[in-house]
């Protein structure tokens, strides 16, 4: 299954070397990394590549496309809210689509379009060749998809997830719920945590061990904080999440009794077991981004970010705390005085780290020299709009005042200010950012000042009322509202500008599929940036780097104009070369001195199939057919009996003694 | 901090490829031990969570499992782990035999472990769909034996790559990866033991 | 009363369990909004004053700048300040509502199901206990303990003029207290996502003096008056025969309890919980056709004739 590499080096059987250091020019003049890391053109290489920047944009799309699948069944809500008692949508067809369009923007978009831009970028910020295991990396992406492919099956013939992302039992149970809607949410979540555990254990082991020589800890780009803090929790809460959907599945189909009462079972615990993954997940939908508005602004103010280590820290403080806050979704269940107040000073202290980020912020703007682009524009107002969500989550934090808020619509304005403006505005900035050096081109500054102001006006129009729309007592999750309530002005104002947010998506996506073609060419550094993916060609070449380059600040493209932090500068045009096949450097997780030279496997198919056999495994179960689901279990076990097989190209195996 | 420049006179030899420790499968089983800690965390979590909720009457017949089977069958499972801790070793001390032997044993003794445990759930009298306990008890034993099972398929897999000469002293990444997950599992166990057998004289 | 406009706003309280909390949440609005302008306020000014006209950005030569350090330490100190300020003020909240000042002069029970509300008026007296649905009578200035059952899924009890919401819970039950300090008709809605018609799931906290409670409790303790006609008679009839399943009337023989008690309906200003007024043309359609009205509810379309609906329906109305 794996494709054949040729190298021009067949030395595979050292067990130790000396691994070669030359220029950057000599190395580009062999033309040998070219040929040893380029992905075969064609169907094959399509579904075989495990080139990090192949998934990252894949990754990308692909959550794209589900935000406008979600941004669709929000419309059609909005229509239907516009006017009280409105018919234009059946209490079914509604509950469908606020629960599909949660879980599509939630989970099948919000993380990974943030996975993808993690993944395009690290190797190329950490001076790497790949991530530290790039056939997981693509199994994520294929699981993902198909995991999403499998939860919308079930909305596509009627039966999408009718109880709210949150799926509360027993609503959720088989006696209120008896169609097929829950199994495929389900068995898909279970699935798709497949795609995100793996996803996280990546991460976690790429930027412990395959930095650049001297990128140590204090040198890391502060987007390796936001994507690691997150893939840490995910490492520990996701398990949560697929362990209530199992016990529900399991309750559905075969009769256990975790949740129903009338058997002793408990229907807090999947409020418990949700939540408690819950929470830490809106922090890991957040956070990333967050750091990705702490790379791009630095840029655009011209000077490094203000209270670096203070921000980093509070990346991880904001998660550690994030892990003590989960029963703040709990609050009107009839919980005790003592644990309601511990859990909502929690809630409130949790506002400080993210202070911290606020105003450092704020500062690098104001001891900066702002340059005013699109990206910049994005980045900037998600300042502003970060603090509503975020000062609106804070009166919800308040137990008392929570009880009259939790359930309305001020919950939905909330929600829609962290998520929108903490999430999709910095993934608009980080596209205008880093679109240049995916592509090549710079997309249309013209039509990005349209792009970000319609999305502006649009999204605030839509979104500020319904703060107001809450304080006036509309319950959430209704698919309809009697007229004569204080409701029905502003419920047609979010309305309209929910249209206006919506077209303004969709000069983005015009102003993508325009620059792909006509955007001017952008070179390695448009910008001027700090960072380490501005030192390559843009669009990158397959290998990254010619050579590893060697690290000695925290700004290596800066050197020329910032005070040095030690004796020596970074040195990007000589370095490592490790062109004895696919490599690339393995460094300490501290210090980055480098210990192990990394083989990195050729493309591959195992993933592919490997998913193929998931979701025959998934769909088996779904409809029962047994005989199904032992095929795919089959089909995975020999998926991945040929992907772990050790390898001589990979140095997997001993040598034979002469 | 380090500020090291790399000079091409001063670069030390790096071994190429997996070591024992240092390449990056020894950080990935790791990341999974640690997914799946959280996944008995929240199992047993499970457990408790319901089991505060009533008097010792949630019990099947009122009282605590007998440890009949599930004793002996615990020291089993640890004896395994010692035969693949021995066998771990006989890799690194470049011993073909010992390496073979232990992963073997190690196997023998898991497969043992499985059919006790199987043993037990046919003695019970209670299903999964008897009640909350139920549910709970199967579904816990079920994961970890799940998770023993799969531990058999890895160390089968790795007996086959030991007897054909695979790994040497050198290259035996895939043993330690797969000790790691056999001592996790023998590990997770423990807590599972005294989760069922033992917390209720603590409880009630 | 109530919020004449706005009937579900929590913007104003009307007794003693509300008022502190619609303090703290208008001081926390506040708190919100006034921070809210001040950052938004910083970006602005900072990106006017300090940015670079016309230059592109890589032709701007990037220095460190200032440490920057001090706006971080003082904007952490000073929302630290507002922060220790609403954990106080939350605790003290807290605890001032945690239990009614007086003990409470009444217990309700009140059950949650899909998709009305049921409420069973506790008292010592086994003759007294008054089982009624989705619109309930309280006294005004007696703090009235509010036990909430769950029957089928988890609802929520959300009164905002009067009080914070509580779920109903299978498998528990969970207490909570209001108080009503001005006679009124409060709104209540479910607020808890429990299916199809969530959003139709209303309920009415009516306080009045409580001679006028007591006077109400009395009426509803009434069983239905013996049919003064033979049509009311033959509606009595057709009612227990086709509504007596589910439907409880005291005074027939009608005795089912997995829908609302109609012994006094046209007492109630609403019907199906809040979904549409109580008068003669609601009342006939519903009856009629409930699954056109309220897609999903419980209660069947039963395809009665013409005449079989008439009846029914001026037995009904004479259930005062």
């Amino acid at each position: 299954m794996t494709a054949t590499v040729t190298t021009t080096v067949t030395s595979t059987s050292d067990i130790e070397r000396t691994p070669e250091i030359a220029s950057a020019d000599i190395v580009t003049g062999r033309g040998a990394l070219e040929r040893i890391w380029e992905t075969a053109p064609g169907i094959i290489g399509f579904f075989s590549s495990v080139d990090h920047k192949e998934i990252g944009k894949r990754y990308i799309v692909t959550a794209f496309a589900f935000l406008i699948a979600g941004g669709i069944e929000a419309m059609v809500m909005r229509v239907q809210l516009a006017r009280p008692n409105a018919h234009v949508l059946t209490p079914e067809q509604y509950n469908q689509l606020f629960s599909t369009h949660g879980i599509t923007m939630i989970f099948l978009y919000a993380l990974p379009v943030l996975s993808g831009f993690s993944n395009f970028l690290w190797p190329l910020m950490f001076g790497s060749r790949d991530m530290a295991f790039p056939r997981l990396n693509a199994l994520s992406y294929w699981v993902f998809i198909a995991a999403g492919l499998f939860i919308y099956a079930g909305f596509a013939i009627g039966a999408g997830p009718n109880d709210g992302w949150f799926n509360y039992v027993p609503l959720a149970s088989l006696p209120y719920n008896p169609g097929m809607n829950m199994d495929f949410y389900a068995l898909g979540m279970i699935f798709l945590g497949v795609s995100t555990s793996v996803g996280a254990a990546n991460f976690v082991v790429t930027v412990m061990r395959t930095r650049a020589p001297g990128m140590s800890i204090d040198r890391l780009p502060i987007m390796a904080w936001g994507t690691l803090t997150a893939s840490v929790a995910n490492l520990l809460v996701v398990p949560a999440v697929s362990l209530a959907f199992f016990m529900l599945w399991l309750d559905r189909q075969f009769n256990t009794h975790f949740f129903d009462v009338a058997n002793n079972g408990q229907p807090l615990l999947w409020q418990h077991l949700f939540w408690f993954f819950g929470h830490p997940w809106v922090y890991a939908i957040v956070l990333p981004a967050m750091a990705m508005v702490s790379e791009g602004l630095p840029t655009f103010c011209r000077r490094p970010l203000v209270g670096f280590n203070l921000v980093a820290l509070s990346t991880v403080a904001t998660m550690l705390l994030g892990f003590g806050v989960w029963v703040h979704h709990m609050f009107a269940t009839g919980l005790p005085n003592l644990p309601l107040a511990v859990f909502s000073g929690a809630s409130i202290i949790i506002t400080i780290p993210s202070a911290v980020a606020v105003f450092a912020w704020v500062a690098t703007i104001w001891l900066g020299r702002p340059v005013i682009t699109t990206a910049f524009l994005f980045f900037a107002s998600m300042i502003g709009l970060f603090v509503i969500g975020g000062v609106s989550g804070f009166m919800t934090a308040s137990v008392p005042v929570d009880w009259q808020l939790t359930d309305t619509y001020f919950i939905v304005a909330h929600i829609h200010y962290v998520l929108i403006g903490i999430n999709v505005f910095p993934v608009c900035g980080g596209i205008y950012y880093w679109f240049p050096k995916m592509t090549g081109r710079m997309m249309n500054e013209r039509l990005g000042r349209w792009n970000f102001w319609v999305m502006f006006i649009g999204f605030n129009l839509c979104f500020l009322p319904m703060h107001w729309t809450g304080l006036r007592g509309m319950p959430r999750r209704v698919y309809t509202y009697a007229d004569g309530m204080g409701w029905d002005t502003l419920n047609l104002i979010t309305s309209i500008g929910g249209f206006v947010f919506a077209a303004g998506v969709f000069l983005l996506v015009i102003n993508v599929l325009h620059s792909l073609r006509h955007g001017r060419i952008a070179g390695a550094n448009p910008w001027g940036a700090a960072t380490l993916e501005w030192s390559v060609p843009s669009p990158p070449p397959p290998y990254n780097f010619a050579v590893i380059p060697q690290v000695a600040s925290r700004n290596p493209l800066w050197e020329d104009h910032l005070p040095p932090d030690g004796p020596a500068r970074s040195v990007i045009r000589e370095g490592l070369v490790l062109d004895h096949g696919k490599e690339t450097i393995g460094t300490t997780p501290l210090d980055a001195v480098p210990n192990i030279i990394l083989k990195m496997p050729a493309d591959s198919l195992s993933p592919f199939i490997l998913t193929i056999g998931m979701a025959a495994f998934f769909v088996g179960l779904l409809v029962h057919l047994w005989w199904l689901a032992a095929v795919g279990a089959f089909v995975m076990l020999v998926a991945l009996l040929i992907w772990l097989w050790p390898e001589r190209e990979l140095a997997e195996r001993a040598e034979i003694a002469p | 901090m380090s500020d090291a420049i790399l000079i091409p006179e001063e670069m030390p030899r790096l071994p190429v490829g997996p070591t024992a420790r240092r390449g990056v499968g020894w950080w990935g089983v790791w990341c999974l031990v640690m997914t799946e800690s959280a996944l008995f965390v929240y199992l047993l979590f499970s457990y408790y969570y319901s089991a505060v909720q009533f008097d010792a009457g949630w019990l099947p017949h009122g009282h605590a499992p007998s440890m009949r089977l599930a004793l002996p069958d615990t020291i089993v499972l640890l004896l395994s782990s010692l035969a693949m801790w021995f066998g771990d070793r006989g890799v690194r001390r470049g011993s073909r035999v010992q390496n073979v032997a232990g992963i073997g044993i190690a196997i023998i003794l898991g497969a043992i472990f499985v059919a006790v445990q199987l043993l037990e759930w046919s003695g019970k009298d209670f299903t999964p769909r008897s009640g909350e306990y139920g549910s709970l008890y199967y579904t816990i034993t079920g994961f970890h034996l799940a998770h023993v099972i799969a531990g058999l398929v890895v160390l089968l897999v790795v007996l086959v790559w030991s007897a054909l000469g695979y790994f040497n002293p050198r290259r035996s990444a895939p043993v330690l990866i797969a000790s790691v997950y056999w001592h996790f599992v023998d590990v997770v166990w423990l807590f599972v033991f005294a989760t069922f057998y033992l917390s209720p004289y603590a409880m009630w | 009363m109530g919020n004449a406009t706005t009937p579900l706003s929590f913007l104003q309280g009307f007794g003693i369990k509300a008022y502190p909390v619609t303090a703290l949440t208008w001081g926390l609005l506040i708190i919100s909004i006034v921070v809210c302008v001040i950052i938004t306020l910083l970006v602005l000014i900072g990106i006017w004053r300090r940015r670079a006209t016309g230059a592109w950005a890589a032709d701007v030569t990037p220095v460190r700048g200032a440490s920057g350090m001090s706006w971080i330490v003082i904007g952490v100190g000073i929302s630290s300040i507002a922060l220790a300020v609403t954990l106080v003020w939350t605790v003290v909240v807290l605890a001032a509502i945690n239990a009614p000042p007086t003990k409470p002069g009444l217990t309700i029970e009140v059950t949650g199901q899909q998709w009305w509300w049921k409420a069973r008026y506790l008292s010592d007296d086994s003759s007294r206990i008054l089982t009624t649905a989705n619109e309930f009578h309280i006294p005004t200035g007696v703090p009235v303990r509010v036990r909430l059952i769950g029957a089928d899924v988890i609802h929520s009890f959300w009164v905002p003029a009067l009080a914070g919401k509580t779920d109903t819970i299978p498998g528990q039950t969970n207490i909570t207290w209001i108080e009503a300090n001005i006679p009124g008709r409060y709104e209540g809605q479910c607020t808890e996502y429990c299916g199809l018609q969530h959003g139709h799931m209303q309920f009415y906290i009516v306080a009045q003096s409580p001679a006028e409670f007591r006077a109400w409790w009395d009426a509803q303790l009434q069983p239905a008056a013996p049919p003064a006609s033979p049509a009311i008679k033959e509606g009595e009839r057709q009612f227990v025969f086709h509504c007596g399943a589910c439907h409880t009337v005291r005074g027939t023989s009608a005795g089912g309890a997995v829908a609302p008690d109609l012994t006094h309906l046209m007492s109630r200003q609403t019907i199906a919980a809040g979904t549409l007024p109580n008068n003669i043309a609601t009342l006939s359609g519903w009856i009629a056709n409930p699954q056109s009205l309220k897609p999903g509810t419980l209660m069947p379309t039963l395809y009665l004739s013409g005449p079989e609906l008439t009846d029914i329906r001026s037995f009904l109305e004479t259930l005062k």
